[in-house]
């Protein structure tokens, strides 16, 4: 078998653009210019048209009506925008938010600077499977609340979290019920109406899109509003000022159109993958498997090997398989994962673990070659401790 | 037959460079996060680090003090808010720095231009010496008119008086230069895409030692002043820009003012105004006003004419009102309704000038038929 080392088993980071969604930009960047802003003349016009059908392809995927989408630089900005946006707006008196121990960091980050402005947060525990425990949430909820924000699909760990269970609580509470989707969107049905989502974030380069671009779904009917992040033009209803990328729109908006067509396809091949590469992972003495074993997104294996150094480990593995410990955010902070603390690891076994993010292009050999160097990986560090010890 | 078409709307965003293209290209193909740290994050990581280089190169700074944004918008709003200090502004900069300066905490002073849309620097003083305090923003060049600003004089003044100066840069580079430390800034903004590279990408420049706090938070990116993974193909495309314009582009610019002047000399024998015609330009830029007739029409009769020109700024679509910069430089909003915004590029070419010019005349003369009769005579 040929396969291209090191592998790409890092589909949580990035993943790489799909080529179909290449081909639909290559027009917006190679020939057609023009300020999609610049409504009157030919140019500005084409470039419109094409922001507008990209615009309607995101709102297909997750049921969401085309004047919900508002373009942004990705899910940081949407994430900051939806919380803060929504918290700030003149009018909301409510000061209360709930967020998960679990979430992104620019969700955390976003409360955490509200919190700075007078809002009261609940930082929700998980239960040791990663999931959110509603029952808690239910609890959380005052008359104070305003915005709960619950992801779809953890990054860390690949869990899915009950979106639909906690989008009827918050709305029976008139909660407003925020989602970062930016794993989730493109890989599990999501539909903001059954889910009963006021504002959720979404990412082009985490479902085979370009970097540089995401969404955020703003309702509305109730409609939320939001004080912008930044502001200037007016551009996208007053919510995010700021030309336009063009192709980064058609790029995100081709790809949007493959996920939503692809997408119960390719969850069902890359669960037979998982589940070879869990069967030879799981197979290692002291390996375990962080986060819900059934409810999660079959593209993401958070493993720890007990008593493995997880930064040696991939290191030893730099030649065979590009993989991470966790979020790649910055890269020259490591700490144990926030995340498998939150699940109840010990620091140890939390920094015993490595995510394996597989996608599109993750073929069985791919999967073969990845566990085979882990499992000898993991044999040699172990080996080597013992000598040391010895 | 079908001709091919004038764009003679720079200001609102320009063709993309091949260089630019190209680096778009190639970086569309890496598949690294730039955060991650093996070696296809280390690959996207490079691609980002290099662009950085060449910004920071085009605007005479060091690269540790460029931060990435989705555009000049962003980096606007990020200059504007990013401090707690009243905030100082010119009365006819971008919307982009005109409405985060009226949410700025510590309150927001404007100061008027003259007729010509030049900064009052007496008014400035006066300003500054009750906020001595202040961040003040001025424009380098207006994107409607082409005035220029005096930065320099601006910036000692006030400095002078303890207050911070962000300019925001983004007409600037390839059509002047743009040196941080010649102007005096603290804080410069620039925008790919108006000087040939994709857009969707922008910089804010920093000088080091400031502390900006940050508009989006999360992983820490950008030094944590601006979290988010970045748009790699984007500041791979803006990078090359730069690279081009500092290494390859003619610094001389005077053609393209001369092909400017000589469209405004013809076009002022069919009745048009130049705004802002006796204060320093950019070479590329000509506000001019038909009498009687109003912006839109001219814009939808050029536009069917095969010729791209703007009414003002070219921000939300479908917003008509009257421009701000026109009436803080005293042009009576009757006056201000019939302006056009023409701005050339520097492969704009002398036919492309006659065909505009062919297009002035023949709208003119339709709508002045007796007034075009006197001229012909």
């Amino acid at each position: 078998m040929t396969v291209q080392r090191p592998v790409y088993f890092d589909h949580q980071a990035t993943t790489p653009l799909d080529p179909r969604a290449r081909d639909a930009m290559r027009p917006f960047f190679e020939e057609s210019f023009g300020n999609p802003h610049s409504a009157h003349h030919t140019l500005g016009r084409q470039a419109a048209e094409a922001v507008e059908t990209s615009r309607r392809n995101i709102a297909a995927l997750i049921g969401a009506d085309p004047r919900e989408i508002v373009f942004t630089s990705g899910a940081t900005e949407s994430n900051n925008l939806a919380i803060k946006g929504a918290a700030r707006f003149v009018g909301n008196t409510r000061r209360h938010i709930v967020t998960v121990a679990t979430e992104h960091k620019c969700v955390l980050e976003s409360v955490r600077a509200l919190e700075g402005e007078g809002f009261s947060t609940t930082l929700l525990p998980v239960l040791p499977n990663g999931l959110v425990d509603v029952a808690a949430l239910a609890a959380a909820l005052t008359d104070e609340t305003m915005l709960v924000s619950v992801m779809g699909v953890n990054n860390e760990i690949g869990v899915i979290q009950p979106l639909e269970e906690i989008g009827q609580l918050c709305r029976a509470r008139g909660v407003l019920f925020h989602s970062d989707c930016a794993q989730a969107a493109g890989k599990i049905p999501l539909d903001v109406d059954d889910m009963a989502i006021d504002l959720m974030s979404i990412s082009a380069h985490k479902m085979y899109g370009p970097k540089g671009i995401g969404a955020l779904y703003v309702r509305r009917r109730p409609r939320v509003r939001l004080e912008p992040l930044f502001s200037g033009g007016g551009q996208e209803r007053g919510m995010r000022s700021g030309t336009l990328p063009a192709f980064l729109c058609v790029g995100f908006g081709a790809a949007a159109e493959i996920a939503r067509q692809e997408m119960s396809d390719e969850r069902v091949r890359l669960a037979e993958l998982a589940e070879q590469f869990k069967v030879r992972l799981l197979a290692v003495p002291g390996a375990s498997l962080n986060g819900d074993a059934d409810k999660r997104w079959p593209g993401n294996l958070n493993v720890s090997f007990a008593g493995v150094d997880a930064e040696a480990l991939l290191g030893a593995l730099i030649d065979d398989v590009a993989a991470a410990t966790g979020s790649a955010c910055t890269s020259a902070a490591v700490e144990p994962s926030y995340v498998l603390n939150a699940l109840g690891l010990d620091a140890e076994l939390a920094s015993s673990a490595i995510r394996l993010g597989l996608g599109r292009q993750t073929t069985s050999d791919d999967v073969e070659v990845a566990a085979n160097a882990i499992v000898h990986a993991v044999d040699t560090l172990r080996a080597q401790a013992q000598d040391s010890a010895a | 037959m079908a001709a091919t078409r004038v764009y003679l709307d720079h200001n609102a965003t320009t063709p993309v460079l091949p260089v630019a293209r190209a680096a778009v290209a190639e970086a569309l193909h890496q598949v690294g996060n730039p955060s991650s740290v093996h070696r296809d994050g280390a690959d996207a990581r490079r691609t980002v680090d290099q662009a950085r280089d060449r910004v920071a190169d085009l605007v005479g700074a060091p690269a540790s003090d460029v931060i990435f944004t989705s555009g000049g918008t962003e980096a606007n709003n990020l200059a504007l808010l990013g401090f707690d200090r009243p905030v100082i502004v010119s009365a006819v900069e971008h919307d982009s720095v005109m409405a985060p300066a009226r949410l700025a905490s510590a309150g927001f002073s404007t100061v008027p231009v003259d007729t010509q849309g030049v900064l009052d620097l007496d008014a400035l003083e006066s300003i500054l010496s009750a906020h001595p305090n202040a961040l003040l923003s001025l424009m380098l060049a207006n994107n409607e008119t082409g005035v220029r600003q005096p930065v320099r004089e601006a910036a000692q003044l006030a400095h002078g008086q303890g207050a911070l100066v962000h300019c925001d840069a983004v007409q600037g580079p390839g059509k002047v230069p743009v040196d941080m430390s010649d102007l005096g800034a603290d804080l410069l903004t620039v925008s790919a895409h108006k000087f040939g590279g994709p857009t969707g990408v922008g910089a804010l420049i920093v000088r080091s030692g400031l502390s900006l706090a940050p508009r989006q938070v999360g992983g820490g990116q950008e030094g944590y002043r601006r979290a988010g993974t970045p748009n790699v193909p984007g500041i791979a495309g803006f990078g090359a820009a730069a690279r081009w314009m500092i290494e390859s582009a003619d610094p001389d610019v005077t053609s393209v003012a001369r092909r400017r002047d000589r469209l405004e000399a013809a076009c002022a024998e069919y009745g048009a105004e130049v705004v802002g015609a006796d204060a320093p330009r950019l070479p590329n830029t000509s506000c001019l006003t038909m009498p009687g007739v109003s912006s839109e029409t001219q814009v939808m009769a050029f536009d069917l004419d095969g010729i791209a020109v703007s009414a003002g700024a070219a921000c939300s679509s479908g917003k008509v009102g009257p421009s701000h910069v026109l009436a803080a430089m005293g042009v009576a909003d009757e006056v201000a309704g019939t302006a056009i915004r023409v701005s050339l590029g520097r492969d704009t070419s002398d036919a492309e000038i006659d065909r505009f010019v062919e297009a002035w005349k023949k709208l003119f003369r339709r709508k002045h038929p007796d007034l075009s009769t006197r001229l012909a005579s």
